[in-house]
């Protein structure tokens, strides 16, 4: 097995017996990215230097018996967390020049644990999309079949990890974001609580719905990267004050006496392709084979989720995205006379089509006369939704569902139609609506070889339970243990 | 049309981003329709529903007022289109 096909926890178990040093299982892996990015396509800057140096620090922290379970492995961050020195784009020319002053926690906190970052990767622009083509950079190819997108936003966090262009990854979840893309490239990806995790140093899309999450190999990793980023930090107003748990002491013991349940209008919606069914019934009968005991339960107000979802959500991003202004930092066009002829000819230029369009969509949605009717709207149906949850709750622990209706869909398949890329989120945004954790874990594959995805999701702060439930779904099947062929 | 080419336009323009005619074409038209499809939401009965903007039960984040670090003036305007000195500058504000 070469060093960079290797999971964390193998790779931190080789580091700390000193079978492997972090400075080769960076370079192994530096040397892979180089190796396939001209296929895959999933960084936006490569850390080459910066990288072997963490690496060279962590070996020494190793040897000093300073090592923690991140101590030397090489990870991958998406482009809109704040990383010191080091460009951050959100994939938007926007913000092509942009070097952050400072770190975002999670990259304090992952940083302080002694990991390596190999490079940011690439998503759609503000993270506003769901197959990563709107980035202004370049497309990202699902490593599965380079034909077909890698899911998005975090489409590169999802790339880089089952191209094994990094050991895990940071992603960030405002409607489906580390789940889809997880589930298309066929690796574990964590959406947890909303306040889990600090948004503190993300670029903000829709501030009630984004959070950071990990994306990795197997859930095992996810817990560890879990471990390594949760907690209450005093710069996000937003992040709970709620301990946080060793998640890894939740994968051991079994799935006896757990209580899932089947929401009948995920299972029952006209989009959901057939293999996918056929994939997520197996894993429902491979769950009961493992003790869980499945009710059927409904969230009524299911179908309204994607239009509050896509006024909810442009409104904040069209109010957070009111900073790039071509004052402070960032793109500015400098042939504008004027001040306000500055500020339209920077954001006309810098912003690509997507995000004009949900700004302009979530200016008008806001504006005088039309908020009632819109964003008004929208946050009471978002109360249903969270109501529906809540009495689901009552009934069972977790819920089981497909995490996207199709697999992959063919690059530029969708680009011209909005609505129904946005239709493509139907099974992920409720939870962002809702706040709650959503794990997306691989189980099984189309006819055509390309990966699909299960989803649980649970109550607030319940992602020990969608880690254990995942755990040994995963043990009992080998989709995570399948690598794409490059 | 839900929305009105003259509407996408007023709305843009509030929004600081500028549209040639063929964004202005695709966008009432895209925009038309992600608005009828959100009229779907008519459909429910929410009289007397709270809405929701946070999900989340926290209330206030308070801290004390003390004196912390904050970022250095140089870095703060390291990333300035045009600065001067210890600002930053932009384009005239008032004619003159």
């Amino acid at each position: 097995m070469k060093p960079y096909e290797l999971t964390i926890s193998q790779a931190a178990s080789l580091l700390s017996r000193r079978r492997l040093t972090s400075q080769e299982l960076t370079g192994a892996v530096l040397e892979r990215i180089h190796a396939v990015e001209d296929r895959v396509g999933a960084y936006i800057t490569i850390n080459d230097e910066p990288a072997m140096a963490q690496a060279m620090a962590a070996d020494k922290a190793i040897s000093e018996g300073r090592g923690t379970a991140l101590t030397g492995i090489p990870l991958a961050v998406k482009d809109l967390i704040c990383t010191q020195g080091i460009r951050t784009t959100c994939a938007s020319r926007i913000l092509e020049n942009f070097i952050p002053p400072f770190d975002a926690t999670v990259i304090q906190k992952l940083k302080a644990a002694g990991a390596v970052l190999v490079g940011k990767v690439n998503m759609d622009e503000f993270a506003m999309g769901s197959s990563t083509e709107n980035s202004a950079f370049k497309t990202t190819h699902n490593p599965w079949d380079l034909s077909r997108i890698p899911g998005g936003s975090s489409g590169g966090s999802a790339a880089a990890v089952a191209a094994d262009m990094c050991l895990g990854s940071l992603g960030s979840d405002t409607g489906g974001s580390i789940r889809q893309p997880a589930s298309h490239c066929g690796v574990v990806g964590l959406k947890p609580t909303y306040g889990r995790v600090s948004r503190f140093g993300l670029v903000a899309f829709a501030s009630s719905l984004d959070q950071i999450g990990p994306i990795a190999k197997d859930t095992r990793d996810c817990a560890l990267l879990l471990n390594a980023i949760s907690g209450h930090d005093p710069r996000d107003s937003t992040s709970v004050p709620e301990p946080v748990p060793d998640y890894t002491r939740y994968l051991a013991g079994d799935l006896k006496g757990l209580v899932a349940g089947i929401p009948k209008e995920y299972h029952s919606s006209k989009g959901i392709d057939p293999e996918v069914a056929i994939a997520v019934n197996r894993a429902i009968q491979t769950l009961q084979d493992l003790g869980v005991r499945c009710v059927d339960v409904s969230l009524p107000h299911t179908e309204y989720a994607v239009a509050a979802y896509y006024v909810i959500a442009p409104c904040e991003a069209s109010s957070n995205l009111a900073r790039y202004d071509g004052v402070k930092y960032g793109f500015r066009d400098k042939t504008a006379v004027t001040l306000t002829d500055m500020y339209r000819n920077t954001r006309s230029k810098g912003f690509g089509p997507e995000v004009q369009r949900r700004i302009i969509l979530g200016t008008y949605s806001l504006s005088a006369g039309y908020y009632d009717a819109y964003y008004g709207k929208a946050s009471q149906v978002r109360t249903l939704i969270m109501e529906d949850f809540k009495k689901a709750f009552q009934k069972c622990d977790l819920l089981i569902s497909p995490v996207a209706p199709t697999p992959a869909f063919a690059i530029r398949e969708n680009t011209d139609d909005p609505l129904t890329m946005y239709l493509s989120d139907v099974f992920t945004l409720s939870a962002n609506l809702a706040g709650i954790p959503g794990i997306s874990v691989p189980c099984g594959f189309s006819r055509t070889g390309l990966p699909i995805g299960l989803q649980l999701m649970g109550p607030h702060f319940s992602e020990g339970n969608l880690l254990k439930t995942a755990y040994h779904f995963e043990q009992s099947t080998d989709f995570h243990e399948k690598k794409a062929k490059l | 049309m839900k929305i009105s080419k003259k509407d996408v336009i007023h709305v843009a323009d509030l929004a600081r981003i500028e549209l040639d005619e063929a964004a202005v074409d695709k966008f009432s038209h895209q925009i038309g329709t992600i608005l009828d499809y959100v009229d779907t939401l008519n459909r429910l009965d929410t009289s007397g529903v709270s809405p929701t903007s946070h999900a989340i039960f926290l209330t206030n984040a308070f801290r004390e007022d003390e004196i912390k670090q904050h970022l250095d003036l140089e870095l703060a305007l390291s990333n300035a289109p045009d600065k001067n000195e210890d600002t930053f500058s932009v384009p005239r504000v008032i004619g003159g």
